[in-house]
């Protein structure tokens, strides 16, 4: 019941749990606050070994965590978000932007490409929390949908690790429409007998979740992740009252039918191995 | 004063109702006011262009919003007759908020999807408000695979604030209730017209929105996220509204710039709501306009076509 303690939803805010772990030997844990070697915390996948507490992971973290050693090849790095609309907020998009993309390293909120899983050739995408909350504009729009034209055309399975806050509001009604452009491509891929494995982490909410994440042939939740459409601060202000403990989370989606399975972060690699080796 | 009457729209009501008193006094007592009526009257429409050609986009959300504003309701019986009601996902339970059925548009018979809101607080109650449920979204399904299997041209009718975000609508899955929409909506083989009368809020309003034309009305709003929840997330302040409305370019002018839609329909001159007939007769055109040319389209390359529509929609660079 590791929601329990886990009281706070500090899903759409990506820089808080990040700040909690400082660069020494020690890693404070963000739930129990518990002092962990970093070793024994990196070997147990950012997994707290205390309190099974389940530090996020940023996009290539994910690849690297399920994909054969050093057998992935980045599509796309090149795509580049543009600011068209001029939008400003308390902080210019531009400059959150800039921002990101000095913490992360990435242009944008997703990493796309191809690799090894298991032997298996896959088409394979991760999303990056840590990039502006994983939110989907064009840029993250566009790269999933060349890498499901991609599986399309090599007749590779698709799969794809999200962790999303939903769409970037800076890139207006036109982030909005990734959904759809996004849906379509897993539509076409799907009648041309494709296979697609869609990863749920933590969060995965909002547009995201509400499109592709949504439409895998199996869906796979890790341990712990919040998944839904609204979040829990949108829901709580609508209905006016707290949700019930575990709301949302993994287990509970699970009980209500709307995913295949939970796996633990240590198992993922090889669920995902299995289910290739039995599909295709 | 009536409440709920917009702030700007407020010259224009005080105008109308002097008119309105001179006329009953000028047949009451007899005498002859029609000049000084008539001046008046012109003021009315110089005061109304003024107002409405210079909404700002907060301004036009209201508008959209306005409880006066034509809805779904005033629609069905101006465009089309014999409209049957189909109602139930056949899985849970069956969503007032989106209405379903078939009718008969100019003799051809279509089936019909649409956000349903209410013009007052009991009605509104009985359809949430216009925000739809995961139930709402699987009958919209169920309907489209109807107008596939039957050939039926499909329309779809936009006016919400946004998917229902409560517990039921998660238990249900909301979420993949929409993608599915999005997924099935994409490939359906026969025409889908997308009006966009009001409101279209985010992916409430995208989850009947995926067809081969979209049309709006002029002071409609389509959204990522409403002004006061982009206020709040942003800005962390819900009074930024009117910043956050022109930041989210939403406005039908912003939706034909950024190439989402394909026609702007004109409302009367101070909005849709001066003149139901008006609009719902503009509306009719537009889609019978846009209906023909669909169906001159083979059905293979209409899929295609929808398909390239929403593909090429994304702005980013590719640097090399
Ligand atoms: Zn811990």
């Amino acid at each position: 019941m590791a929601w329990f303690r886990k009281p706070q939803y500090g899903t759409i805010s990506p820089d808080s749990r990040r700040q909690d772990i400082p660069g020494g030997l020690w890693v404070k844990c963000t739930a129990c606050g518990d002092l962990v070697y970093r070793k024994d915390w990196e070997a147990s996948l950012k997994v707290c070994p205390n309190c099974n507490y389940y530090s996020r992971l940023g996009a290539r973290e994910r690849l690297d965590l399920v994909l054969d050693h050093n057998s992935f090849k980045e599509y796309d790095a090149n795509l580049t978000p543009v600011d068209f609309l001029n939008f400003t907020d308390s902080v210019p998009y531009k400059d959150r932007l800039t921002k990101a993309q000095e913490n992360t390293g990435f242009m944008d909120a997703c990493l796309t490409g191809e690799g090894r899983l298991s032997g298996h050739l896959v088409a394979i995408g991760a999303l990056d929390f840590f990039f502006m909350g994983g939110s989907m504009g064009s840029v993250v729009g566009e790269k999933i949908t060349r890498l499901i034209e991609q599986a399309a055309a090599k007749h590779s399975p698709l799969i794809i690790i999200s962790a999303s806050g939903g769409a970037r509001m800076q890139e207006g009604v036109v982030s909005l429409m990734q959904m759809a452009k996004t849906s379509a491509a897993i539509a076409r891929f799907s009648q041309t007998g494709g296979l697609y494995l869609s990863v749920l982490t933590d969060p995965a909410t909002g547009g995201v979740m509400a499109s592709f994440a949504s439409l895998g042939d199996i869906i796979i939740a890790e341990e712990d992740a919040l998944i839904g459409f609204a979040g829990p601060r949108v829901i709580e202000q609508t209905i006016r009252q707290k949700l019930p403990g575990g709301f949302q989370k993994a287990d509970f989606v699970l009980e209500h039918g709307l995913i295949d399975m939970v796996v633990k972060r240590s198992e993922l690699r090889d669920r995902l191995a299995k289910l290739l080796e039995m599909l295709t | 004063m009536e409440p709920g009457i917009l702030d700007f729209e407020r010259p224009i009501e005080q105008l109308e109702n002097r008119v309105a008193e001179l006329s009953r006094f000028s047949s009451t007592e007899n005498i002859d006011l029609s000049d000084e009526i008539n001046r008046l009257k012109e003021r009315v429409i110089a005061l109304k262009t003024n107002i409405f050609t210079n909404l700002t986009p907060w301004q036009k959300a209201q508008v959209a919003r306005y409880s006066r504003r034509p809805l779904l309701s005033d629609y069905l019986p101006r465009l089309f007759t014999n409209f049957i009601e189909l109602q139930g996902d056949r899985l849970f339970g069956d969503d007032l908020a989106i209405a379903a059925g078939l009718a008969k548009l100019d003799g051809e018979t279509v089936a019909i999807i649409g956000h349903r809101k209410g013009k007052d607080t009991k009605s509104n109650l009985a359809v949430n408000f216009g925000m739809p449920h995961p139930e709402g979204y699987r009958k919209a399904c169920r309907i489209m695979k109807l107008a596939e299997k039957f050939h039926l041209p499909l329309l779809t009718f936009i006016d919400t604030p946004g998917a229902y975000p409560g517990l039921g609508a998660e238990e249900r899955g909301q979420a993949e209730a929409i993608a599915v929409n999005l997924a099935v909506l994409s490939s359906l083989r026969v025409p889908v017209i997308v009006v966009i009368l009001g409101e279209g809020g985010s992916g409430g309003a995208l989850a009947i929105g995926v067809g081969d034309r979209l049309l709006m009305l002029s002071n409609a709003i389509y959204s990522v996220a409403s002004p006061e929840a982009c206020a709040a997330i942003l800005w962390k302040d819900r009074a930024k509204v009117e910043d956050a409305a022109r930041a989210l370019a939403l406005t039908a002018q912003d939706m034909l710039r950024l190439k989402i839609i394909d026609e702007i329909i004109e409302e009367p001159l101070g909005g849709a709501h001066r003149d139901y007939d008006l609009i719902t007769g503009r509306v009719k055109g537009s889609i019978l306009k846009h209906l023909e040319e669909l169906k001159k389209i083979d059905v293979e390359q209409l899929v295609q076509q929808r398909y390239e529509r929403f593909r090429k929609i994304g702005e980013f660079e590719e640097v090399s």
